[in-house]
């Protein structure tokens, strides 16, 4: 009784922490950038929605999308990365490492290119479709690759090389691409969270409220599938349909991200393990709200520093990403090898 | 006119769509167990996996409770029916009530938040199992034999009407598959369910089971009470055994006697024997014992162990026969071990046995 208590208490201060951190660091954003603004004005242009012109666009058109890309993109990030641990009992499987973010990015820019050298503009709506494409390609690739080797460390390396074959081919593709968009696309091809349109905030918002909704909403059954695959069927669980849609829904949110940011690194492997961390237990009905929050502070936090280090130069934020989800990434090795 | 709680009828198992066994005929009451035994690869687990459903059945059917389960939805099964298996999984940062709270997955609402009936289902579970102080610990920290316990919980609190267990006792030492199998017995006796488990070791497998079933081959080699299965000449043919021998008495396995000439003759009777038979045969002497009347605890374990026995009917004085042929026999031994300090009246052709033996050093 006692423990359930200590237990419970843990939860509250967690997410409130949690969410004080989304909170500071939202603000910390908007007020960070090459124009300096003060408070009290950033919340006369955003809530009165009144001020000078320049500096009303800089939040309005700049800054509020992009820090809403980051908190949204970052949430979907981690809990698509929460999915696939769960899906191949692997505490280092992410939508990075296992390539699927770069078949989505692969086929993104292959999409764009065809596109946009015969003029026509790509909506929002079709960059998440190629990108959900080439997600589902990569992840084909996984599952059979996972259906032939047992051990977690192999299914990672064939990941990173199936990252690595992808990667080429898109660079490829970008040097044998004449548009003036080319650059526009490098950027992209890296990670970024800059460029964002109010039109791609509200469909990636759209996209990741219903995945990350429906998430939730199951985890009972994932609750039950970590215990293992036969246990959870005996307690009822349809096996083929909540795989499939495990798969479904980890792709969606992975290629919501890399349709708008480009490929983002670590985020999902890291985060759900620093929250399960945190929360001491790996109950998905707490760690699921969880990560979501803790992937929303992560990127926020990232992205702060991909665009303020080094202003007005940007830094990519895979870099930035890897810088702090890499240590996290070994230091589960180890503890994985120690336990042994 | 089938009154079984749960019944097989031309039931064929295999991998897909190969038969493996063919018509298997399972018939259980609520409250027995039955348990499957048979050498490694013989198919226990697929006969298992395919009553759990894991596995399609490719003939015939499996009922519980006069329905056939293939008809049942998950959820019900999942009511109706719990696993133990062997498989060792690693659960992420999970208590051990954290495990057992998942046997309550088929009973609470669409977020499996437990309620207060739940909770109070989880703690009697545990309490059976006798596992209330492991409540708070991680599950990947305890001992085996407390990761079983942990996991009958799991299948207690799911309420079943028949738990299918797949060598539960396989990782455990023999204290631990001891009480393992008593809190089974204890679960089984008060909650009437039905049991179906595989075992290696046969000894328990005598003793816990109301009906045991030898697998083996394409079809059901035996089934029946554990009385009608362990003799010595069925259980050799079950694991095909060209060495060692299994004691039906005793219900262990028996290394192979010695062979060649006997060079040790054993005067022994009343289980005095059995320590000298057992060193000589760990040494690999050949020997020969006698007198023993075929009621002695001795004889059963020479049987298996000794070269020849000298031995006289039960109930039935020595013959001087059968001392004639004892005599002769120790003569050609060259040393004689004499286990017995007190002889007794019917017991006194092993005395004159002895003397001969000393007088002639």
């Amino acid at each position: 009784m006692k423990r359930e208590k200590h237990a419970s208490g843990r939860y509250w201060i967690s997410f409130l922490a949690l969410f004080l951190l989304l909170c500071i660091l939202f603000v910390w954003s908007i007020n960070s950038g090459s124009v300096a603004m003060s408070l009290p004005d950033i919340i006369k242009i955003i809530f009165r929605r009144e001020g000078e012109a320049t500096a009303y666009n800089i939040i309005w058109q700049i800054r509020l999308p992009r820090v809403l890309a980051a908190v949204i993109l970052g949430g979907a990030l981690s809990v698509s990365g929460f999915l696939l641990q769960t899906f191949f009992h692997n505490p280092i499987a992410g939508p990075f490492v296992l390539g699927i973010s770069s078949g989505a990015k692969l086929v993104v820019a292959l999409t764009m290119i065809c596109f946009l050298s015969r003029g026509i503009t790509v909506s929002a709506m079709m960059m998440v479709l190629a990108a959900f494409f080439g997600s589902m390609i990569s992840m084909g690739f996984v599952l059979v690759v996972s259906r032939k080797v047992r051990r977690m460390s192999m299914l990672v390396i064939c990941g990173v090389m199936i990252s690595y074959i992808c990667s080429a081919i898109t660079d490829f593709v970008v040097t044998f691409a004449d548009d003036s968009n080319i650059v526009n696309l490098h950027n992209w091809s890296m990670g970024s969270f800059s460029g964002m349109t109010w039109s791609n905030v509200l469909v990636m918002t759209v996209i990741v409220f219903i995945s990350v909704i429906t998430v939730f909403f199951m985890s009972k059954p994932i609750g039950a599938y970590q215990l293992g695959e036969v246990y959870a069927q005996n307690l009822g669980v349809n096996i083929k349909a909540f795989r499939a849609a495990l798969i479904l829904l980890s792709s969606i949110l992975s290629a919501c991200v890399t349709a708008f940011a480009g490929p983002v690194s670590f985020v999902g492997i890291a985060v759900p393990h620093l929250v399960k961390n945190v929360l001491k237990t790996s109950k998905p009905i707490l760690v699921i709200p969880a990560c979501f929050l803790g992937g929303a502070v992560f990127c926020l936090f990232c992205d702060l520093i991909a665009r303020t280090l080094f202003a007005p130069t940007e830094l990519s934020i895979s870099s930035v990403t890897a810088l702090f989800g890499a240590p996290v990434v070994i230091l589960i090795m180890i503890r994985r090898q120690k336990e042994r | 006119m089938k009154d079984f709680f749960f019944y097989t009828d031309q039931m064929t198992v295999g991998y897909n769509g190969k038969p493996l066994i063919r018509e298997i005929k399972i018939e259980l009451n609520r409250g027995e167990i039955l348990t499957l035994i048979g050498p490694n690869g013989a198919g226990k687990s697929t006969i298992l996996k395919s009553i759990t459903r894991q596995l399609k059945l490719i003939g015939g059917s499996a009922c519980l409770d006069l329905r056939d389960m293939q008809q049942m939805s998950g959820k019900e099964i999942a009511r109706r029916l719990a696993v133990v298996l062997t498989e060792r999984m690693k659960p992420e940062l999970m208590t051990c009530e954290d495990v057992v709270s998942t046997g309550r997955y088929p009973y609470t609402g669409n977020l499996g938040i437990l309620g207060p009936e739940d909770k109070e289902k989880v703690r009697q579970a545990m309490e059976l199992v006798h596992a209330l102080d492991l409540k708070d610990r991680d599950f990947t920290a305890i001992s085996d034999g407390q990761k079983q316990r942990i996991l009958l919980a799991r299948a207690i609190c799911q309420e079943p009407e028949m738990i299918v267990l797949d060598e539960p006792t396989s990782f455990l030492d023999v204290k631990h598959k001891l009480e393992f199998l008593t809190i089974l017995k204890k679960m089984v006796r008060e909650s009437k369910a039905a049991v179906i488990m595989s075992l290696h070791e046969l000894d328990l497998a005598q003793k816990i089971s109301d009906q045991v079933m030898c697998v083996k081959g394409k079809w059901i080699q035996k089934c029946g009470s554990p009385e009608e299965i362990f003799t010595s000449d069925y259980i050799c043919k079950l694991y095909d055994m060209t060495a060692g021998s299994y004691n039906a008495a005793f219900g262990c396995m028996e290394l192979p006697a010695p062979l060649g000439e006997p060079e040790v003759f054993i005067i022994a009777g009343g289980g005095t024997g059995i320590p000298v038979y057992r060193k000589l045969q760990r040494e690999g002497i050949p020997f020969a014992t006698g007198i023993l009347h075929k009621n002695d605890v001795d004889y059963e374990a020479a049987i298996h162990l000794a070269t020849q026995i000298i031995a006289e009917e039960a109930f039935e004085p020595i013959r001087p026969e059968t001392y004639q042929r004892a005599l002769e026999r120790m003569r050609r031994c060259r040393e004689v071990i004499c286990c017995l300090k007190e002889f007794g009246t019917w017991n006194e052709a092993n005395e004159r046995l002895w003397e001969e033996a000393r007088k002639e050093k």
